[in-house]
């Protein structure tokens, strides 16, 4: 690793290249594109929670005037259940097939069922309300205890547990040890049970995607998603369109969190226009984002940890069951995975359990299932400190993870900053300043919680090219959501050393670019700046040897520094220093352009921790719990620019927070979403947080050449338990399930005090 | 949504015609932060839309002869804020209308909308009933004026005949020692409709209570008059005891459901909460006068 | 079904357009009218990405239609900077990296301008209650306040 010290441009808080566009509306999201002769596709969706498609017929919308095409699942690549899984990442393409379009069944209100394409919006809504679906409703189960009961409507017959048809489509198991031997050395056990609700990621920007098919089937999407890449994939296997006569371009996008790493509407939108001749647009309401697109799941969780009376950990057991929605895939990988991660227990076995059920399926959420799971663990370590009469800082520093710990989901923790992360929060103002009074009415309280997310490699590719007059284009491969364009201008700047401003990143499409994997798990930067540095690392061995050619000398005797080559020392020769512009300049006569690109498949990634300190003040006689004071502290390798990893780690709480008080789906009697907008989807609006500290970390990854560890996700993990440590600290109950809404702490003050739920 | 007109009538006669003649077809516009909202949901569908802002006795406020308050039906809850004098006699109907939604919304949406839109959690209503708001009421068959509480008569309807238009809100002259007050619970700190909402109006003389009003939202099928809250008050100096009494009277009114915003449990004792908290506030506001 | 004709001002500029009876602000904005800035993130009124101004006032132009333009000052993102020159708000939003995917930002800056106009000096809790109709996922608003608080100290100090 050549880390670069006194630097000019990382760890500054530079004006991120797109940022202009974004303050003056210029930048453009998939809604905003249009093409000439564009028509718009609307989606007919099931209103029923799980139904047997017997028909559909869709002869009458066909004939209204302005229709111009009609899709239904039989215009989409079937890829057979029998057939077996067909991998593209962690997505089955038996589910995303289904998924895009509703097969033998409708699985829940929002399915997709046909799609019609016409000349105005209306006409569309119109056309899909002519489409006639013969439904043989059935039974519907939504939550995990219903849909784990004997006598459960089944969503996939084909899906057996001991030869009987179930819903349980999956079971993840991580053992370390023996948690019978670890819990018979224990003198306190604590096992607790927990449950939450389904969550959205809440991303303010709808679906959306703008596609034209020619007639030689030459594709253009662009669409708000996470990944080019896999837009170009997805829909190459949903639509039999070859990859390479896709070109997807990613818009601007307005917010992931996971929820776009698949996609819903590119392979339907495709075949509209296929079938049309014309180009598509289609754009989720707000409504079809909450009714049809994946939330996180909801859980049922139970946990247990013993320790000694001296506060060690001797044995660890989750259970983890996690709402997959119509097909499988919960993130359980997540849960059992990651909730143990930061503490040395000798003995643990941590169980996933993947729950169909008649909602949405999931998709990603900032760190998939580890929140869930955290919540859990870190509630149970809080109780276990207080039986112990410890301080929860110093409990988990006396358990924590370190270099050589073998962690429960099986790696050896290479040096990591956990116990930074620990001693940050213990030597905060924050964890030392007085609560302060409360007006009659309100408790405060105090809580922290600690978390762990694994982070991620995977393929990147980049080139950077000079340009003639001797400034640099950096082309790299993966959408932007959290301010990467910035840390990859900050670094090529940097080794090049030149202005800021002289870099200009972009983002490339499927065809202008090599093959990047998706924007998520909190991958993009450390990727990224991995070949982007290989390739200005190259570009600074050519403009070497250039200036070699120049000065007659071996590139050996060239050193690159300050924007120029100079010669290593008075030996080499006496010439003055060459800028990047004089070398640019002179490009054609000495070999040709100046550029260089890098594909690789980065590792190297190392996981993350964070831990937070949470302040809330309750109004007992209404049950409202406000969050007056936060910090987050977190170990991010290398801040190349502090201003975007501290909005990584305020977003992430803020998420948390919502999570921990007010957000969940609501149904109603049919099994429909109840609350399927942002009025009653209640997510924090700005007057409901208080400003969000960062405690920044800095233990630099040494398989990094800048040393950074990935951020993005770390920052949701550990917020729903501070917050409900807070609140025990406040009221002296404990909450079990999430959201504490008013009605339910509510309840719970009101309740006689009851033995906690063994 | 093809068959839709608009229209924007700049005299009350004309609006009055062609609302009356378009019959159940026709909606009027004020705000429109309930009315695109439904018409995008696909809940309601004009044939005719009556854009009543260019209506000069719709969008005024004007001090009345007798020193009380006639606010326009349409009038946005920004441009009462801007009144200035309104505020400083009901800072309680204020706030309630300003409670509505967000700052975007304030610019738009109006007391008149709010109150005939006949939700049972309309902020603005509570506060309007505790006031003793009298409305004026247009239609054609002329002029009439009907007490605010009259008005709602289940949830999405109300008491107006049909071709009927609210013209105004009549809010009496104050005496000293009066103030007002609205709280509502929602969970988050903005932008929820309310779970419970409460207006309390009162006078107070050497700080005896001498007249009480007390409206409570969001707990029954339409806003409430509590009258045996504000009896409770009167005559009392707003002590624990009295203010339970009240409280009670306020939980005993409510008829709540249990719905995605909140159950009947939580609402019934957010009511007599909420009872107490704004009853000392408009007390507090009124002895500062 | 004939179309409305409405006369209006955007951002200064006198324009005329035909639009549909039902047709919201909103739509005719990013539609025919070719101002894209101002976004949809809901359609209903509670997430202030919409936000524009109507004579001066802040709204949400999903919750208006498009015929209501009519005689009417329009104010949108469009019209904030001057040519090259930044508004101070909107610079202020880059230096503190009050953005991320930047779906928000043009009605967080709509919205932010009209409340410096009415309130030249707001506190962080009136900066926090003014934007409350505008939601924001990626930041946690941290740095989108003092982003404002920054930019109306700035103008205060500019205009002394």
């Amino acid at each position: 690793m050549n880390v670069v010290t006194n630097n000019k441009w990382i760890g500054q808080r530079t004006i991120r290249p797109d940022g202009v566009d974004k303050v003056t509306g210029r930048a453009t999201f998939a809604a905003d594109t249009t093409m000439p002769g564009m028509i718009w596709g609307k989606v007919l969706r099931s209103p029923h929670a799980h139904a047997r498609i017997k028909s559909i017929d869709t002869s009458k919308a066909e004939k209204l005037p302005g229709v111009k095409a009609v899709v239904t699942a039989r215009d989409i690549v079937d890829f057979t259940i029998e057939k077996g899984a067909v991998m593209l990442g962690i997505q089955d393409m038996r589910w995303m097939c289904r998924n895009v379009m509703a097969r033998e069944k409708a699985l829940f209100p929002g399915h997709p069922v046909a799609a019609v394409a016409a000349t105005t919006e209306a006409i569309a809504a119109e056309a899909c309300k002519l489409i006639e679906v013969d439904y043989e409703v059935l039974p519907f189960a939504i939550e995990i205890d219903d849909a784990l009961k004997p006598d459960a409507p089944i969503l996939h017959e084909w899906n057996k547990v001991d030869g009987k048809p179930s819903n349980v489509a999956g079971r993840l198991e991580h053992k370390k040890g023996d948690i019978a031997e670890g819990f018979g050395k224990a003198d306190i056990i604590i096992e607790r049970s927990f449950a939450t609700r389904p969550v959205h990621q809440g991303y303010i920007e709808p679906h959306a995607c703008l596609i034209s098919v020619a007639a030689d089937g030459k594709t253009t999407i662009w669409s708000s998603s996470q990944g080019q890449f896999m837009v170009r994939a997805m829909t190459s296997m949903l639509t039999g369109i070859p990859q390479s006569d896709i070109r997807a371009i990613p818009a601007e996008i307005g917010g992931g969190f996971g929820g776009k790493t698949i996609v819903y509407l590119e392979p339907v939108a495709t075949m509209l226009a296929k079938k049309s001749g014309r180009p598509v647009k289609m754009v989720m309401t707000r409504e079809d984002v909450m009714r049809a697109t994946g939330p996180t799941s909801g859980s049922k969780s139970t946990v247990k940890i013993g320790v000694t009376k001296d506060g060690k950990i001797v044995a660890a057991q989750g259970t983890f069951y996690l709402q997959a929605g119509a097909f499988p895939g919960s993130p359980i990988r997540g849960a059992a995975g990651c909730s143990f991660a930061p503490y040395d227990i000798p003995h643990a076995l941590s169980v996933g359990y993947d729950v169909c059920s008649n909602r949405s399926k999931v998709a990603a959420y900032r760190a998939p299932g580890a929140p869930i799971g955290a919540y859990a663990v870190e509630c149970v370590m809080d109780e276990v400190a207080h039986a112990l009469k410890m301080d929860p800082l110093e409990f988990r520093l006396k358990n924590a993870a370190r270099e050589g710990t073998k962690a429960v989901h099986g790696p050896v923790f290479p040096r990591m900053g956990y116990v930074e992360t620990l001693n940050a929060v213990k030597n905060h103002p924050h964890y030392s300043a007085p609560l302060g009074k409360s007006e009659p009415g309100k408790l405060r309280g105090r809580g922290v919680a600690s978390g762990f997310w694994f982070n991620a490699g995977g393929e990147s590719s980049a080139q950077v090219n000079i340009t003639e007059d001797g400034n640099v284009v950096v082309t790299t491969g993966h959408p932007d959501i959290g301010g990467s364009r910035a840390g990859i201008a900050n670094i090529c700047a940097e080794l090049l050393g030149i202005d800021y401003k002289r870099v200009s990143v972009i983002i490339g499409d499927t065809q202008t670019v090599g093959f990047s994997n998706l924007t998520g798990g909190s991958r993009v930067l450390f990727a990224s700046s991995i070949v982007a540095t290989q390739s200005t690392e190259k570009v600074i061995q050519t403009l070497r040897e250039r200036a070699a050619k120049t000065w007659g000398i071996d590139p050996e005797a060239v050193k690159w520094e300050n924007g120029a080559a100079h010669p290593v020392s008075p030996n080499a020769g006496q010439f003055e220093p060459l800028t990047l512009a004089q070398i640019a300049a002179k490009a054609p006569e000495q070999g040709g352009p100046i550029g260089a690109g890098v594909q690789l498949n980065t590792a190297g990634a190392d996981g993350g921790f964070g831990t937070h300190i949470c302040d809330v003040e309750v109004d007992t006689d209404l049950g409202i719990v406000r969050v007056i004071r936060y910090t987050a502290s977190q170990d991010v390798g290398r801040a190349i620019h502090p201003g975007y990893v501290e909005g990584q780690l305020q977003g992430g709480v803020a998420q948390g927070i919502g999570w921990a008080l007010n957000e969940e789906y609501i149904y109603n009697k049919e099994g429909k979403v109840d609350n399927p907008g942002f009025l009653d989807y209640r997510m924090p609006v700005c007057s409901d947080l208080p400003m969000l500290d960062c405690a920044l970390v800095e233990v630099p990854n040494p398989k990094h050449p800048q040393g950074v560890k990935g951020v993005g996700e770390v920052p949701l993990v550990p917020v729903m338990a501070a917050v409900a440590n807070a609140v025990y600290d406040a009221l002296g109950r404990r909450f079990y399930s999430l959201p504490m809404s008013p009605p339910k702490v509510s309840a719970v003050l009101d309740a006689p005090v009851q033995r906690a739920a063994e | 949504m093809t068959d839709i007109r608009y229209v924007a009538p700049r005299t009350l006669d004309e609006a009055i015609s062609a609302f009356a003649a378009a019959g159940s077809a026709a909606r009027i516009l004020a705000g429109g932060t309930d009315l695109l909202v439904q018409m995008r949901s696909g809940m309601v569908r004009p044939g005719l839309i009556v854009d009543i802002k260019n209506i000069a006795e719709m969008t005024g406020i004007e001090v009345t002869a007798d020193g009380g308050f006639r606010v326009g039906a349409a009038v946005s809850g920004m441009a009462l804020a801007e009144h200035p004098r309104f505020g400083k006699a009901w800072p309680g109907v204020l706030e309630a209308v300003n409670l509505i939604g967000s700052k975007q919304v304030q610019g738009r949406a109006s007391a008149g909308g709010n109150l005939c839109n006949a939700s049972p959690a309309g902020d603005s209503v509570p506060a309007m009933i505790a006031a003793g708001a009298i409305i004026t009421i247009q239609g054609p068959n002329g002029r009439r004026e009907l007490p605010v509480e009259k008005v709602p008569a289940a949830p999405g309807r109300t008491n107006l005949t049909p071709g009927e238009i609210v013209i105004s809100f009549t809010l009496p002259p104050r005496p000293a020692g009066s103030s007002d007050a609205y709280l509502r619970m929602i969970p988050r700190t903005e932008m929820d409709i309310a779970v419970v909402g409460l207006g309390v109006s009162l006078t107070l003389k050497d700080g005896v209570c001498t007249a009480a009003r007390v409206g409570l939202g969001a707990v029954a099928p339409t806003v409430l008059l509590v009258e045996g809250a504000g009896k409770a008050l009167v005559g009392s100096k707003l002590d624990d005891a009295a203010l339970e009494v009240a409280a009670v009277a306020c939980r005993a009114a409510c008829r709540p459901i249990d719905d995605k915003r909140g159950t009947i449990t939580y609402r019934i004792k957010t009511a007599g909460v909420l009872l107490k908290r704004t009853a000392l506030i408009a007390a507090k506001r009124a002895q500062g006068k | 079904m004939p179309k409305v004709h409405v006369t209006t001002t955007i951002n200064g500029e006198p324009m005329e357009f035909l639009c549909e009876p039902y047709e919201t602000m909103l739509d005719a904005l990013r539609g025919q009218l070719g101002l894209t800035g101002s976004k949809e993130g809901c359609a209903s009124g509670d997430c202030g990405a919409c936000s524009i101004t109507v004579d001066g006032r802040l709204v949400c132009s999903c919750l208006m239609l498009a015929a209501e333009a009519e005689g009417h000052q329009i104010g949108t993102i469009e019209g904030m900077a001057h040519g090259e020159k930044l508004h101070p708000l909107q610079q202020k939003f880059l230096e503190h990296a009050a953005l991320q995917c930047g779906i928000c930002t043009s009605g967080m800056l709509v919205a932010s301008e009209a409340l410096l106009k009415k309130n030249p000096d707001p506190s962080e809790e009136e900066v926090r209650f003014w934007l409350a109709g505008n939601l924001c996922r990626c930041t946690g608003y941290d740095k989108i306040v003092r982003a404002v608080l920054d930019a109306a100290a700035e103008m205060r100090e500019t205009a002394r």
